[in-house]
């Protein structure tokens, strides 16, 4: 009774106490640049949901990042620190863009399946390559996967400036935009396409699923808390390595092509936009249960969304969101420690 | 051929961030800690340095303040894995994250101003010789500190107890414990003290080689750091050769667009980042076993030579790196 009793003001407390070292961190830097917090804090934690453009904006951010972190929780549940994932994501974007690019007046929905089948493909063989690195030549998931970033963006740069460049003059800032038919269909007026977050928490419940309900999940979940341990037991480790990395990057390419026919419309050179690596955050942060997967998305992104307000209004730049999301998950962290 | 002196003592001052960089983090990591916070950590460190000296007129102060913030935040890295048992990797990466945005916020107000920066200081004498004088002694002493701080490190990792004590807490803590090391406060130690080194790098760009501050100052530097550091094999001299490398790299590649107007910067500033992991598949796949036993079917003549130049070649990691201590 008392142990229980005890164990359960743990629990409540020590996440409450992450809670308030996070926003004690952050109050600290918003107070070093003389704004007031608390204004900061209101548009931060509730800006993204005081207008329906904010409010679809936010949407449009959170099913990416949700199906990046959803990827991620497959890999982290095999043991491997996918960092490689920001690349994943710029694969995806750019192989779906092919089928976009070859044949833009076969039927939409046609060709809506078939930039989510070559961004999926996209993804997962750039995974895959990782997964290579790490099983013949030594190279650890987590350098392997940041080479792998790195030569995905100088990709981008090349196509954006080389064979797709714009007609009137190459820029940065991206190719053409796709033909107006091919835009993934958004809600009346808003930038909201409803098929991003029924994509993204389909993939949610699959892969929660696959993780908890099946044996692969189980054997994935064996290699990843002893991958020796689980050869013995007649696991095919290395087997299911690929298979997390695969899954993950398709997942990651997926987002890819949601970030081009549904957000940007075009390919851009920072079509990632960080997401990957915010999805790296929402995925530490949800490790012990993926039911937090949803909502710690759903938060992220609106952090993310409400800060875009503040160098206008306030003054102040808009990595805050990035600094609460940061220090929110280095203290759950330490609350989840072993000893105290 | 006066100008390929002047060029090769151009890649000795681009690579001083990246090599005092990468000495900070061969201490922590031959001590067994990984210090994944590196990009974030240099970010933060050169414009707290940058602003420091700014405002307060002095570089010395600067230098020291970014010092300090390399330091603090490798024992934030400490403090939540080596005394809480977080995973160093995880906690590591956050803080590279959450420093990078700190320094975006922080830094908005100092972003391109002009400021102070460490003045050319030319040895006397010295700086006369022919070849020498231009490649080592017309420089600045932060890239004085860098040539001396290869040697240094080397001396200290293999010419003195307190190297050994380092190497047992890398490769065999359980031994250095049973000889009565502290294991979790040499640690802590090594990877504070490689934490300020890296804070150093950073004010080097920032006051230095990329003088004054603008978002995301270090281009990524330093995770290609973390990257020499494994392809360096843990080894000062060949870590430092690696930086080298990669500065030599980058000046050619920029070098090259003038050449070829048609490729564009972008692709060209990527390439040393990419070709710098590829080497180092190339250098494990050619120590690995299946590349041993090809190397076993060749003439006798040719498997000597090859043997050992795979032997130079290869890199093992510190046995205990990134691996909790618990005491015995």
């Amino acid at each position: 009774m008392r142990t229980n009793r005890l164990k359960f003001a743990a629990n409540v407390t020590r996440p409450l106490l992450a809670l308030a070292a996070a926003f004690a961190l952050t109050s600290l830097a918003l107070l070093s640049t003389g704004v007031s917090p608390l204004e900061a804090y209101r548009l931060v934690l509730f800006g993204a949901f005081s207008t329906p453009v904010r409010l679809s904006d936010m949407i449009m951010l959170a099913a990416p990042l949700l199906l990046c972190a959803v990827g991620l929780s497959i890999t982290f549940a095999g043991g491997l620190y996918n960092l490689g994932v920001e690349g994943q994501m710029i694969a995806g974007a750019i192989a779906a863009m092919v089928p976009l690019r070859l044949w833009p007046d076969w039927p939409p929905i046609l060709l809506w399946v078939l930039a989510g089948l070559s961004g999926a493909a996209g993804g997962a063989l750039w995974a895959l390559l990782i997964g290579a690195l790490r099983r013949y030549a030594g190279v650890s998931e987590i350098f392997a996967g940041l080479g792998m970033n790195f030569l995905a963006s100088g990709l981008t740069f090349y196509m954006v400036l080389g064979p797709w460049r714009r007609q009137t003059s190459a820029s940065l800032s991206g190719t053409d935009l796709l033909p107006r038919e091919l835009w993934l269909p958004t809600l009346d007026r808003l930038r909201l396409a409803p098929a991003a977050p029924v994509i993204a928490l389909i993939a949610l419940a699959v892969v929660w699923w696959a993780l908890t309900k099946t044996r692969w999940g189980l054997e994935v979940r064996a290699v990843g808390l002893n991958p020796a341990a689980a050869a013995r037991l007649g696991v095919a480790a290395d087997r299911r390595m690929a298979e997390t990395l695969a899954a993950c990057g398709a997942l990651a390419g997926i987002a890819g092509m949601l970030q081009v026919v549904a957000v940007h419309h075009a390919l851009i050179s920072n079509i990632s936009s960080g997401i990957g690596l915010l999805g790296l955050l929402v995925a530490l942060l949800a490790r012990a249960d993926p039911r937090w997967l949803l909502p710690i998305a759903v938060a992220f992104a609106s952090f993310t969304v409400g800060s875009i307000q503040l160098p206008l209004t306030l003054g102040i730049d808009s990595a805050i969101a990035g600094v609460l999301q940061g220090a929110l998950v280095l203290f759950a962290l330490v609350s989840r420690a072993r000893r105290s | 051929m006066e100008q390929l002196w002047i060029d090769l003592a151009a890649v000795l001052a681009a690579a001083s961030p990246l090599v005092i960089a990468a000495m900070g983090e061969t201490l922590s990591e031959r001590a067994g800690v990984i210090n994944l916070s590196l990009d974030g950590t240099m970010l933060l460190a050169a414009m707290t340095g940058f602003a420091v000296a700014l405002t307060t007129g002095n570089l010395a102060l600067g230098f020291a303040a970014a010092a300090l913030v390399g330091a603090a935040v490798a024992a934030v890295l400490g403090l939540f894995s080596l005394t809480l048992g977080q995973s160093q990797t995880a906690v590591g990466f956050v803080l590279a994250l959450l420093c990078t945005d700190l320094s975006s916020f922080l830094g908005a107000p100092f972003a391109r101003v002009p400021g102070p920066a460490v003045p050319f200081t030319p040895i006397p004498v010295l700086a006369d010789l022919p070849v020498l004088g231009t490649l080592f002694f017309r420089h600045d002493p932060v890239i004085y500190a860098s040539f001396l701080i290869v040697p240094a490190t080397a001396y200290l990792l293999y010419g003195t107890r307190l190297g050994l004590i380092v190497r047992a807490l890398g490769e065999r803590p359980a031994a250095a414990y049973a000889r009565g090391v502290d294991v979790t406060r040499w640690r802590y130690a090594m990877l504070v003290a490689g934490g300020a080194l890296v804070g150093i790098a950073g004010a080097a760009f920032s006051l230095d080689l990329k003088q004054g501050w603008s978002y995301r100052h270090t281009f990524g530097s330093g995770w290609i750091v973390l990257a020499i550091v494994i392809f360096g094999g843990w080894r000062p001299w060949r870590v430092a050769l690696g930086c080298y490398l990669f500065a030599a790299l980058e000046i050619v590649a920029t070098r090259s667009q003038s050449a070829l107007p048609n490729i564009p910067t972008q692709i060209v500033q990527v390439a040393p980042f990419v070709l710098m992991i590829f080497v180092l598949a190339l250098v494990n796949l050619a120590s690995s076993p299946a590349a041993m036993r090809r190397v076993a079917t060749l003439p006798q003549i040719w498997q000597r030579p090859l043997l050992s130049a795979i032997n130079r070649l290869r890199a093992t990691a510190p046995a205990a790196l990134g691996q909790p201590f618990e005491r015995p």
